[in-house]
């Protein structure tokens, strides 16, 4: 099946209007094979065919179809693992001796695909429970996909899936067999949220993140949205949190408001030059939000 | 000098399955892994390979002739060796039931079939061999 020059054009620029991802040259090879089984299903012979119904608008929520299909979603539990132990190692522990007066963290998974980072997430706490008994733990995933949204709520794996970086006795504690594969047991399921955002908008949430992690995503972005997503991502997290983004990835030259930990390769946080110079912790700002209070009483009483 | 000391730290891994087609595969796969790779069709000649050379993993079918992966399992932990192998199953047997007997017989991992390069790979370091 050949693409036309003019065709490819059209759906990279369908894929980049709605969520900002680029299909660049070296991906567009990727476009028959992620459309064939869109075309089967449709009875569209060609993707010429396609394009002219998506063009005359023929068939609503065929582009939703096309997007949807174009979207690389590539994941896998504790994929790489090393991230995963850095965080069980130095953020965790750092953020278990911070919070500890409030006893709550908040994690946001972002570009979270089918949920197994989210739920690999899920894991690192559930398999320490010594550390984390009386926390709340917040994790969130969020993708532009939905229909990745929907199989993570789900959190219904095959086979291929479910041993794709897990080790057996995760397997065996953490799922369950069903009719559809492998079925992630319920006080996971239930430990874990997902949403549909795209990373170019707002935050999903109001509030602060505490970990934020967003891997394999922003490289699909051209430079000014990847800039605009970092912005995103920026203000989305607490001034003492942490980025985590994808083996390879990184935020130098790309955006002024995040800088390397020096004590974590990997990490990233807030530059306190930059973003969080006019930014305080949630803790921070009530404490100077009681001591504003308490100042004008002072005031008050003395007038 | 340098490729004689990769030839002595490649770690060695004993395929155990009565398919030689599934042998040659996972043999390729490992040995991109950089695995010194010896085969075994059945239980029993795994067990006399070990007796003659301990590998540092076992790659083990559960249903072949002769002897089981099972059989073979439960022999290989009760003999007792110090430099017991790590041992991950490699089965068509995906039920959850089978799983928690290998473990419980002393398997390291478990992978079902069909399987891929990366699968094995991941549960290969998993174990600690790669």
């Amino acid at each position: 099946m050949q693409i036309s020059d003019s065709s490819s054009r059209i759906l990279a620029g369908l894929l980049e209007a709605r969520t900002g991802q680029q299909l660049t040259m070296s991906r567009r090879w990727r476009i028959e094979t992620a459309l064939s089984s869109l075309l089967r299903d449709r009875g569209i012979a060609t993707l010429d065919e396609l394009i002219t119904i998506l063009v005359m608008g023929k068939e609503p929520g065929l582009s939703d179809q096309v997007v949807e299909a174009l979207l690389n979603n590539e994941t896998y539990f504790f994929r790489d693992r090393t991230p995963f132990d850095m965080l069980a190692r130095h953020a965790l522990p750092a953020l278990a001796s911070r919070r500890e007066g409030k006893r709550r963290l908040r994690i946001w998974s972002a570009g979270c695909s089918s949920g197994q980072e989210a739920y690999s997430l899920a894991m690192l706490f559930a398999e320490n429970p010594q550390a984390w008994r009386g926390w709340t733990i917040d994790i969130l995933g969020t993708d532009v996909s939905s229909s990745v949204i929907n199989k993570a709520n789900d959190g219904i794996y095959t086979q291929f899936e479910v041993q794709r970086g897990l080790a057996i006795t995760q397997t065996v504690r953490w799922f369950e067999e069903c009719d559809a594969g492998w079925r992630i047991s319920d006080p996971l399921r239930k430990s874990v949220r997902f949403k549909v955002h795209n990373l170019l908008d707002a935050a999903p949430e109001r509030g602060e993140f505490d970990i934020v992690l967003c891997r394999n995503v922003l490289l699909y972005l051209c430079a000014e949205k990847r800039a605009q997503a970092f912005d995103r991502l920026a203000s989305a997290m607490s001034v003492d949190g942490w980025l985590m983004l994808g083996a390879g990835e990184t935020v130098i030259g790309q955006t002024a408001k995040l800088a390397a930990d020096p004590d974590t390769r990997g990490l990233y946080r807030l530059d306190k030059r930059g973003e969080a110079s006019d930014r305080r912790s949630g803790d921070e700002r009530r404490t100077v939000a009681r001591a504003q209070v308490a100042g004008r009483g002072a005031v008050g009483g003395l007038t | 000098m340098i490729e004689l000391e990769r030839v002595l730290t490649m770690k060695t891994c004993l395929i155990v399955d009565d398919s030689k087609v599934i042998r040659k595969v996972a043999r390729h796969i490992l040995e991109t892994l950089e695995f010194d790779v010896e085969e075994a069709g059945d239980g029993r000649e795994a067990l006399s390979r070990c007796e003659a050379k301990m590998p540092d993993v076992v790659l083990l079918d559960w249903n072949m002739p002769v002897m089981s992966g099972m059989e073979f399992l439960r022999m290989l932990r009760q003999r007792g060796h110090e430099d017991q192998p790590k041992v991950v199953f490699c089965t068509t047997e995906n039920d959850m039931a089978h799983i928690r007997a290998a473990l419980e017989a002393g398997a390291d991992e478990y992978v079902m079939k069909p399987f891929d390069r990366e699968t094995l790979h991941i549960k290969l370091q998993l174990v600690g061999v790669a």
